[in-house]
């Protein structure tokens, strides 16, 4: 199949503006990323600058592909990350309009590729859980219900991407920290810090300059792993009950 | 900053503001149409005018009505803050393709619906609460005091006679379902009211909430226009 891509380029001789690339014989077995490789090839060959994208496991667990893809983060398919985007689900002589994320929070690097590091930062002012230390302990020894295992399991299952961020109209990074939160919250493990995490972790989120959520939800529709805007209500739980209900400082 | 202010200013602490000044302000527009239906009264004015002689010199509810304008400014100005920085928090570059359809149309635009429901208070209010308050209105006999009262129903079914005003009422008032449809499930999920079990009652509740009241409030100008009075 022949495609047309519009490929948004940033740095070097680009100064931020949209490239058109003419992609004939495009396999559709291969997945899009492999589309973008081959891609790469051809321009190395033609002795022009590689497409800078980024791209890990291509097993969809990572989270570090990113890309927005026609409008929308990671592509055109629910519940998928862009390395598990295959060609097939394109037609012969379509024009893809490919851009990086954009948010203030996550500046462009390079042409797809953008700093993500925001989101480590929040995950690091999270701080630590206690734990005892010592003999192995036994698996079973911290009882866990089903079902609250589940939920915990639900929001730890966040690949920290930044789709959120990239589909919100308001750049907000709500779900990927209220997933965060609520992923220890829900634990026996995540108790002894809870209150003290929530209270860091969004005061971290607003210091990187985030938007703020107006619960349009375009995230949840455009999150690769399924987080549920649930997370953000059990997010504000947790912060007003630290906030009102605990005798830790802000 | 004590721990009170630290709260208010944090992207959460934003979000329980536009939350609870928004519910105030939905439980006032149920009173407020409780009042209103009374213009439909086939009584030329006696029950409305009563009773707005009585919302406007009961003390208890002066200081709620004073607590009302000071709300319904709070939630505008942080609205309009808030969406000021949601917009710098996206970027200076926009994206090119723009995907609309994974969320609501109501909630992706409250800032704009926002808007014009301020600029329709601020017209409402200088149309009816302004010559209220100036005591320029004639006055009428109503059973219920033994002095006249201020004739409010006048410049109301007066109003009501133009077509031009009767359209910008309707029109205000589907601008303003459209912000409900979004807003009120909206304020319970800022507060972290989400649950299985009630949150299909609470988005339920929403939108009968969201269609009823502006249906109802768009009702008094469509009979005295249509139907006549």
């Amino acid at each position: 199949m022949h495609l047309t891509l519009k490929i948004w380029r940033q740095g070097g001789q680009y100064k931020g503006e949209f490239v058109t690339y003419q992609l004939p014989d495009v396999n559709p077995d291969m997945s899009f990323l492999e589309m973008l490789d081959v891609l790469n090839e051809q321009l190395v060959h033609r002795r022009e600058e590689p497409v800078a994208f980024e791209h890990d496991c291509r097993e969809g667990i990572c989270g570090t592909c990113s890309l927005v893809i026609d409008g929308r983060p990671h592509g055109p398919m629910k519940s998928t990350t862009t390395c598990q985007v295959h060609m097939r689900h394109y037609n012969d002589g379509d024009t893809i309009v490919i851009e990086p994320f954009r948010a203030q929070s996550f500046p462009v690097i390079k042409d797809l590729v953008v700093d993500r590091s925001a989101f480590d930062r929040i995950i690091q002012s999270g701080g630590y859980v206690s734990v005892n230390t010592g003999q192995a302990q036994d698996a079973n020894a911290i009882p866990i219900e089903k079902e609250q295992a589940s939920h915990a399991f639900d929001a730890a299952a966040c690949i920290g991407c930044g789709a959120c961020v990239a589909a919100c109209p308001n750049a907000s990074a709500m779900l990927f920290t209220s997933a965060k939160i609520s992923h220890l919250a829900l634990l026996p493990q995540g108790q002894v810090e809870r209150q003290k995490r929530v209270l860091a972790m969004v005061a971290q989120m607003d210091k990187e300059g985030f938007g703020q959520c107006s619960n349009v939800k375009a995230c949840e529709a455009e999150c690769p792993k399924d987080i549920s805007v649930e997370n953000i209500a059990r997010m504000n739980r947790e912060f007003l009950s630290a906030v009102f209900a605990s005798d830790k400082a802000m | 900053m004590s721990w009170f202010t630290k709260f208010l200013s944090s992207s959460l602490g934003h979000k329980v503001v536009m939350s609870l000044t928004g519910l105030f302000l939905m439980l006032f527009l149920i009173i407020h149409l409780i009042g209103n239906l009374q213009l439909l009264k086939d009584d030329d004015g006696e029950a409305f005018n009563t009773y707005a002689f009585f919302m406007t010199h009961n003390p208890l509810i002066k200081i709620i009505s004073y607590t009302l304008y000071a709300f319904i400014l709070w939630h505008a100005v942080q609205g309009i803050r808030l969406w000021l920085s949601n917009k710098a928090a996206r970027g200076n570059i926009r994206y090119a393709v723009v995907h609309t359809r994974s969320s609501e149309r109501s909630a992706r635009n409250m800032a704009w619906l926002g808007i014009v429901i301020l600029v329709f208070i601020v017209l409402h209010m200088w149309q009816f609460w302004l010559q209220m308050k100036m005591g320029v209105l004639p006055a009428v006999e109503v059973a219920a005091y033994d002095h006249p009262v201020q004739n409010l129903y006048l410049p109301v079914a007066e109003a009501f006679k133009n077509p031009l005003y009767v359209a910008f009422y309707v029109i205000s008032m589907v601008v303003i379902a459209f912000h409900l449809w979004h807003g009120f499930w909206s304020s319970f999920q800022t507060l972290g009211l989400s649950h299985p079990r009630y949150t299909p009652l609470i988005k339920g509740l929403g939108y009968v909430y969201a269609i009823g009241i502006p249906a109802g409030f768009a009702l008094i100008p469509l009979v005295f226009y249509f139907v006549g009075k």
